[in-house]
């Protein structure tokens, strides 16, 4: 064994194509990450960020190619949904936390149904993570109770309660005020410093810039470009890459 | 008007103010004033001429006769009994078959396809034909077969037909409220890991039965007043009791028992559904989803 032990591949993608009809959304993506990597996908809205995420999670049925989790091909013919999403926890834009539900149960339900968690363990773990984000005091409360970015923090806690082995987040400060975006970001960036695997679809260009690893930009269906963030953002190699970049730079938002 | 156009944004006119049911159509002490003195000179008005009417004299002989009244309640009251009791085991049924009726027809996946067929076909059958007919067929038809252990109870049999036809009703019910659920529920759930079960069992369904809480009320008030229908294949209870009243006396008052006990058990229902519809209203206003 050698000190510098290549890191396990955590996701590895295929050819992987998605229509709605006829509208092709994705048109052969490729991709592979490691464990403990961060990589996040850029692009113009209706690129298919969020397709591929929401493919990822198997949400939506793919129409042809492959995606490997950690060494399982969960594209393949008669896989237990159910099982593969155990492990791949998705934090959507709009939060879906559940209404009727304070935040411990929202957050406690998968563990206690889908992992048979005894309720007090799974209280106490959820209890922890609340602590561990500054949540500790909106337990009991209700999720209209809560500002945006509480919300959309609470509803990633309720995604890691699950010890995904990949979490996915979709645009999940695209819905927030400016004002709260910066306690979502804060969460996510010390998940990045704790090691866990992520691949988030954003347009926040500079938070992208100080957390990926990797950055993919996602042009009508396809991965155009891909690479450390610093090669993206200073000396993009295609032309499409560069005009997005010109766009947001110019909106201000880099 | 020519400055409708440009008096712009800030010329929206302000809203009505909220009013209840029964609103007297102004405010001030003057408008209640007014609204005392006209309501005293109208139903005033209205009583003298029913009862200055001719014929008031049998009118009131026949269908508000004191005596009758108070001597053919203990009867019906005993009656009515069996009404609540059959109102009280068919809604419970109901509600737990309309349920299952309605997550059968919302289950996704080509699998599930002869499940929904038949759930649908259920439905648009037991909406479709006449309840009397479901009731008369069950309670004389049935029995009469004799078949083994078949019960031939017509209490059984009538609590079996209300629920076959209030059953389809609720299960629409059920349905409009899963489906006013948005699928970004659905698609959490799933996303956590929670079968399609589990989904609808903990997210879906609560979200919906909260919702749909005014209707299913509603369904209840009619299922009351229908179990007076099992009356036709002989179950005795408030309308029988009141035909043989009527009958031994030549009086149509214990009819008025009848309606009088209808209104005083459905009122406080109705008056509660209200409530929880003006509530869920107020909710919504206030961005509860």
């Amino acid at each position: 064994m050698t000190t510098h032990a290549r890191p396990a591949e955590a996701l590895r993608i295929e050819r992987l194509h998605k229509s709605f009809g006829s509208l092709q959304v994705l048109r052969g993506i490729d991709m592979a990450m490691d464990e403990h990597e961060v990589v996040c996908l850029i692009g113009a809205s209706g690129s298919g960020k969020s397709t591929l995420l929401r493919c990822i999670n198997l949400i939506e049925p793919i129409d042809s190619g492959r995606i490997v989790v950690a060494g399982e091909e969960i594209t393949a013919e008669g896989v237990d949904v159910d099982r593969i999403r155990r492990r791949i926890g998705i934090v959507y834009q709009a939060f879906n936390l559940f209404p009727h539900m304070s935040v411990l149960a929202n957050i406690t339900l998968a563990p206690r149904k889908v992992l048979r968690t005894p309720r007090r363990d799974a209280e106490e773990q959820a209890t922890e993570l609340l602590d561990r984000f500054g949540l500790l005091n909106k337990r009991d409360d209700y999720p209209d109770r809560l500002s945006g970015g509480q919300q959309q923090r609470v509803a990633i806690v309720r995604a890691l309660a699950m010890q995904p082995d990949i979490l996915l987040l979709d645009e999940v400060t695209s819905a927030l005020d400016p004002e709260l975006i910066a306690e979502v970001l804060n969460v996510i960036r010390e998940l990045a410093n704790h090691g866990m695997t992520m691949v988030i679809a954003t347009h926040e260009m500079g938070f992208a810039r100080d957390i990926a690893r990797r950055v993919a930009f996602l042009d009508a269906g396809r991965i155009l470009e891909e690479g450390p963030p610093e090669q993206i953002f200073r000396e993009p190699r295609e032309p499409r890459t560069r005009q997005f970049l010109q766009r947001i730079i110019e909106a201000g938002r880099l | 008007m020519l400055d409708a156009g440009a008096s712009g944004a800030g010329a929206i006119p302000p809203l009505a103010p909220r009013r209840s049911r029964l609103g007297i159509g102004g405010t001030g002490t003057k408008a209640i004033l007014i609204a005392a003195l006209s309501t005293v000179v109208f139903f005033g008005g209205l009583t003298l001429i029913v009862i200055n009417a001719p014929g008031w004299a049998q009118v009131q002989r026949s269908f508000f006769n004191g005596e009758v009244f108070v001597e053919s309640i203990p009867r019906i009251v005993r009656g009515f009994g069996t009404n609540v009791r059959l109102f009280l085991i068919a809604e419970v049924l109901i509600l737990a078959w309309g349920l299952v009726l309605a997550v059968l027809r919302s289950t996704p996946g080509p699998v599930f396809f002869p499940v929904r067929v038949l759930a649908t076909f259920y439905v648009d059958l037991f909406r479709a034909l006449p309840g009397l007919l479901v009731i008369y067929v069950l309670g004389f038809g049935v029995p009469a077969l004799q078949i083994e252990g078949v019960p031939n109870d017509r209490f059984f049999w009538a609590v079996v037909a209300l629920t076959l036809l209030y059953s389809a009703y609720v299960s629409e019910v059920y349905r409009a409220g899963i489906e006013s659920i948005h699928p970004s529920q659905m698609a959490a759930a799933r996303s956590l890991g929670l079968t399609q079960l589990q989904s609808m069992r903990h997210v879906v369904v609560p979200q919906a039965i909260r919702r749909v809480i005014p209707p299913l009320l509603n369904d209840f008030i009619g299922l009351q007043k229908d179990t007076v229908l099992v009356s036709f294949i002989g179950v005795v209870e408030v309308f029988r009791a009141a035909q043989i009243e009527s009958s031994a006396r030549f009086n149509f008052t214990p009819f008025l028992v009848v309606a009088l006990i209808f209104l005083v058990v459905t009122l406080p229902l109705a008056r509660l559904t209200d409530m929880l519809v003006a509530r869920e209203q107020r909710r919504r206003a206030a961005g509860f989803r």
